[in-house]
């Protein structure tokens, strides 16, 4: 099979999903009630919206997150060829990881790597 | 001796001659979508009753041992009662975010399935793009969870989310290098070619030590990303109920909980695949007669030992570590892993360029 089994298989998951939610849609007697819809904090009625301003410590963490995973694929096409281009490959990426690491290193002298 | 190549070549070339080309494409695909689907339902029943009694036995007591024999079908009870539930949606959530995100996590575990190889052409599309098509379409599962979490309107979900997210981006760095450190090896992307250039010796026997470092890095890179203790803070029960999915009961909680298990399936199936030798048999050296013993056990046999021997690593973990702190989680991924495994890499191409492997 080639690309269309990627179809075929969201296809069988959303039919997996759907038949499962179907089925229990049908068994169950579902009944009103207004705490029911109420969100679930341990029993506390809850205070304030959930929807807020979040801790920027996650933000820092996702951009770095983001450099080095674009450094990631760049390194997956190297990794193929490598192994045939022999030295010079090699010392092109340490002249890449190394620039990386520069950055790394400066990230990590900011303070971004310390959890506030 | 009948394999499963045989039999799905077979089975193919019988098709096509009997109904022609459009009804095997149509005939294959109703049969792929059955197999994903039974050996999903498959994963969940065996996975879930491994862990409780895997748990059970770490701590000294029996585990589930009522419904049937050896409390076997003690899952198939608990996914009846889970049916009769109610799949309740708050009144604060965003309806429409709440109700998709169980389908896109089913829909990412689905999918990862595509490339792996379960035996010798027992795979559903040898992509030339294999290793890379696992890791992106894994790093997706990452919007399900955010989206759970922040669809709930709950500050648990929301705060479990967030620490799934930053976890899982993390750790994907670390797992992404050890992985390329044997693309580096192979020299190819395809889970067929990775596969066959172990056939004389695994790579985390014939790789030496960067090999074997970057094998504990994946280890550990893939319990974090499935959000397995002792890197389970994302979902840790003393301070966020369940996490990302508080809020979800019912039929959806089912949902989540077995594309759980199905991704530390998958996870540890792609570290069979690249480390352990996927489906190859077990051999040592010029020892002819084991060899041939080892051979005659199917394909399929060594990949799910192999991968069942991984998961229940990982469950012992749970039973073995401490849980971190998030501050202490995202120092060793950034402080300890990232560099060893950027070194690492580099040692692992000088040993390719060299010839060092055996």
């Amino acid at each position: 099979m080639g690309a269309s089994s990627l179809i075929v298989l969201m296809i069988a998951a959303v039919a997996f999903a759907g038949i499962a939610l179907l089925i229990s849609k049908v068994v169950l007697k579902a009944t009103k009630n207004k705490q029911k819809g109420e969100a679930y904090e341990c029993g506390v009625p809850t205070r304030g919206p959930s929807w807020i301003q979040f801790n920027v410590g996650y933000y820092l963490f996702a951009l770095l997150f983001l450099i080095f995973d674009v450094e990631l694929i760049f390194l997956y096409p190297w990794a193929v060829v490598v192994k045939g281009t022999g030295w010079i490959a090699l010392v092109e990426a340490v002249i890449f990881l190394f620039i990386l690491f520069m950055g790394f290193l400066y990230a990590h002298k900011k303070g971004a790597l310390k959890w506030q | 001796m009948p394999s499963l190549e045989n039999i799905t070549d077979d089975l193919d070339v019988w098709l096509y001659q009997q109904f022609g080309a459009t009804a095997t494409f149509l005939i294959e695909s109703v049969l792929i979508a059955l197999l994903a689907i039974g050996l999903f339902s498959i994963l969940g029943l065996v996975l879930i009753m491994m862990e409780r009694k895997v748990s059970a036995y770490m701590q000294v007591r029996l585990g589930p041992n009522r419904v049937g024999p050896k409390g076997m079908f003690q899952t198939v009870a608990d996914t009846l009662k889970l049916i009769v539930k109610e799949g309740m949606t708050p009144d604060g959530a965003d309806k429409f975010l709440f109700n998709l995100a169980p389908f896109i996590v089913m829909i990412i575990a689905m999918v990862i399935l595509a490339p792996l190889a379960f035996s010798k052409g027992f795979q559903i599309w040898d992509i030339n793009i294999g290793v890379l098509f696992i890791t992106a379409v894994s790093s997706v599962s990452v919007i399900g969870i955010l989206m759970a979490g922040w669809a709930s309107n709950n500050k648990y979900s929301l705060l479990g989310a967030m620490r799934s997210g930053a976890q899982i981006v993390s750790y994907e760095l670390s797992a992404g290098l050890s992985v390329i450190a044997i693309v580096v090896l192979t020299g190819s992307l395809r889970i067929s070619d990775i596969v066959a250039s172990q056939e004389n010796g695994w790579w985390l026997f014939k790789g030496h030590i960067p090999v074997l470092i970057a094998f504990v890095i994946f280890i550990i890179a893939i319990t974090a990303e499935t959000n397995r203790a002792p890197f389970d803070l994302a979902e840790a029960e003393s301070e966020l109920t369940a996490g990302f999915h508080t809020e979800y009961s019912g039929m959806k909680f089912a949902l989540f909980f077995l594309a759980e298990y199905v991704n530390i399936f998958i996870v540890c199936a792609v570290g069979a695949t690249l480390f352990l030798g996927g489906w190859m048999p077990l051999h040592f050296g010029s020892n002819t007669q084991f060899n041939h013993v080892m051979d005659y056990i199917p394909g399929i046999v060594w990949f799910m030992g192999k991968t069942f021997f991984l998961i229940f690593v990982i469950m012992w973990f749970r039973w073995t570590f401490p849980r971190l702190r998030i501050d202490q989680l995202l120092n060793l991924e950034w402080k300890y892993l990232l560099p060893i495994s950027l070194f690492n890499l580099l040692l692992v191409t000088l040993m390719a360029i060299m010839g060092w492997h055996f």
